[in-house]
């Protein structure tokens, strides 16, 4: 698809999503609706989606180790191989996948493939290229940090990391100097660094050429959504502010099963809880769902002891097959007329069925 | 199913930690924080603002009336009503809601803010 178009289409998505809560509550009040319903079946749908693919990719067999290239593997003991990138069990396996998830290590490998003109001829280069693990892991962390830090509206009493997270991530109260106007002392640093991290991959993939052409509305979608979502977040906290005590008991009926909708909470609250709505329960069904997927990869959690282990594939099933010896007895008659060599002579083979007596 | 115990613990780790929130409040009776009115503001009726605008705003408002003060030695304030406010955090806000453990606290507690105004300004003495 076109990339114009398809920028176009999940811009327009995004945008409906934003118009349904603003109409649905500014014209028509549906406050249980959007504040209660509409949060309880996109959670249902994000957790028995979440399972259901689990599920499915661990009922797929994974018969065989898939070594990959990163790293020599396990030999003989006097050939040192890599622990990490290509271990023989399981301790080495866990560091390799706590790098993955933690650090993004695949992504830190990135390399770019450059074809070059150069006065003495053509040239290819691999180049250096870390921006992209850099604002994946910029985006990934300030996502998480803002997410622990909405466990105030979760919980009551608030658990004692929510306040430290609170304090580190707003330790350099911009709001105090530098950017006076945003009407708060404490700044958070990860909804600066969360917009920063959307706004980059967006250009990224839509300024090299390989990354725009591969790009589908399906990789547009979601970081529109994302970005819809941080931008009313930070608009409530810093400009367009609701009652969040009032919030806050919403959100605490919610995880208690006595949903009650308070009195006076700005339509900008249901738009933002619309758009999480929204985004939870597109996960199970999208590229999104590399949150469970990541724990699954097969290159990843396996280690490589196809060397000390066999493993055997499922799908193996005895094939009937027809040896040279069975072909050789069908045919040995019909391939001497014709000339053909064959391995047993017939007078051996009669010699031999009258010592078994099997045929006449 | 390949490594099946592994992927059914790991899937039940990561639903609790989803569901936690669930789970962390269940069968806790939690009330929403009620702001009391000292008599001094029960009688003065009105904030400084409306009270929608006070609930959801007055962070911003304290924020403008420090820049204003410190920065441009703007010290009144006009309310939308007409009266005149000596702009303080101090000697206005807290010589009204002077309870400010059952005021100000009651919902910066429930919602976790410790503003670290009170590292300066100098809070009124309850008795009790
Ligand atoms: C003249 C006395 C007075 C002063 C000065 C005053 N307030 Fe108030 N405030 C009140 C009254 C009375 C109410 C209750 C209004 C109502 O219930 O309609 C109130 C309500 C509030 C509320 C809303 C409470 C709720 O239940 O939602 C907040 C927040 C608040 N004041 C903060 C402040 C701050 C901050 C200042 C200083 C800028 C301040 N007040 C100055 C009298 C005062
Ligand atoms: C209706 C409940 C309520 C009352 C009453 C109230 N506050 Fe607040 N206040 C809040 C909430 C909620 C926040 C946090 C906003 C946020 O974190 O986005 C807040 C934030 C603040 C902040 C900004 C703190 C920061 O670090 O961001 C200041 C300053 C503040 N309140 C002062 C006061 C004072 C002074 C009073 C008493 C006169 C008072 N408030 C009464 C609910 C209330
Ligand atoms: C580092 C110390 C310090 C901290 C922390 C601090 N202030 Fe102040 N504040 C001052 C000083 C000094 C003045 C000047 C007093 C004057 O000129 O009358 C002032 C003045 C003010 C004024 C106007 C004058 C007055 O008498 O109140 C307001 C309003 C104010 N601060 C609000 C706040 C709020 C709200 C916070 C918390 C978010 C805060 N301040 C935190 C030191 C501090």
């Amino acid at each position: 698809m076109n990339f114009i178009i398809s920028i176009l289409f999940s811009g327009i998505v995004v945008s409906v999503l934003v118009l349904i809560p603003w109409v649905g509550v500014a014209a028509f009040d549906l406050r249980f609706l959007f504040g209660v319903v509409v949060p309880y079946l996109a959670m249902a749908v994000f957790f028995i989606g979440m399972v259901a693919r689990v599920i499915g990719w661990g009922r797929s067999p994974v018969p065989f180790r898939i070594p990959t290239t990163a790293g020599q593997q396990f030999s003989l003991p006097w050939i040192k191989y890599s622990k990490i990138e290509s271990p023989k069990g399981n301790g080495g396996v866990i560091i390799r996948m706590l790098f993955e998830v933690l650090l993004f290590r695949s992504l830190f490998r990135n390399t770019r493939l450059e074809y070059r003109r150069l006065a003495n001829g053509p040239k290819l280069d691999y180049e250096w290229e870390k921006w992209l693990w850099l604002a994946a892991l910029m985006f990934h962390y300030s996502f998480l940090v803002i997410f622990l830090r909405h466990f105030r509206f979760f919980m009551e009493p608030i658990p004692g990391f929510v306040h430290i997270l609170e304090k580190l991530d707003g330790f350099l109260q911009l709001g105090v100097l530098p950017v006076s106007g945003l009407n708060v002392p404490s700044v958070f640093l990860t909804d600066m660094l969360l917009m920063l991290a959307l706004t980059y991959l967006f250009l990224r993939r839509i300024y090299i050429p390989q990354t725009r052409y591969i790009s589908l509305p399906a990789d547009y979608f979601p970081l529109f959504l994302i970005l819809a979502l941080g931008l009313t977040g930070i608009l409530m906290r810093y400009f367009i502010r609701v009652d969040i005590t009032a919030v806050k008991t919403l959100a605490l009926g919610l995880f208690t099963f006595k949903p009650t909708v308070p009195e006076g909470i700005g339509v900008i609250f249901f738009i933002h809880l619309f758009l999480i709505s929204m985004l939870i329960a597109y996960f199970p069904f999208s590229k999104l769902v590399h949150m469970a997927g990541v724990f699954l990869s097969p290159t990843r959690n396996l280690a490589n002891n196809s060397r000390m282990k066999r493993h055997i594939n499922p799908w193996d099933y005895p094939v009937k097959v027809h040896t040279y010896e069975e072909y050789e007895e069908e045919f040995r008659e019909l391939m001497i007329q014709a000339g053909l060599p064959v391995e047993k002579q017939p007078e051996k083979v009669e010699e031999q069925s009258e010592e078994t007596g099997e045929k006449e | 199913m390949y490594d099946g115990g592994k992927i059914i613990v790991g899937l039940i780790i990561g639903l609790g930690l989803l569901l936690s929130p669930f789970l962390y409040n269940a069968g806790k009776a939690t009330k929403a924080p009620e702001p009391q009115l000292t008599p001094k503001a029960k009688e003065a009726k009105v904030c400084v603002a409306n009270t929608n605008f006070m609930t959801t705003k007055h962070m911003q408002l304290l924020d403008r009336w420090r820049d204003e003060v410190v920065r441009e030695g703007k010290r009144y304030y006009k309310s939308p009503e007409g009266k005149v406010y000596y702009k303080s955090l101090q000697v206005t806000c807290l010589r009204c809601h002077s309870n400010k453990t059952k005021f100000c606290d009651e919902c910066h507690n429930y919602m976790g803010v410790e503003p670290f105004c009170w590292e300066c300004h100098i809070a009124p003495k309850e008795k009790e």
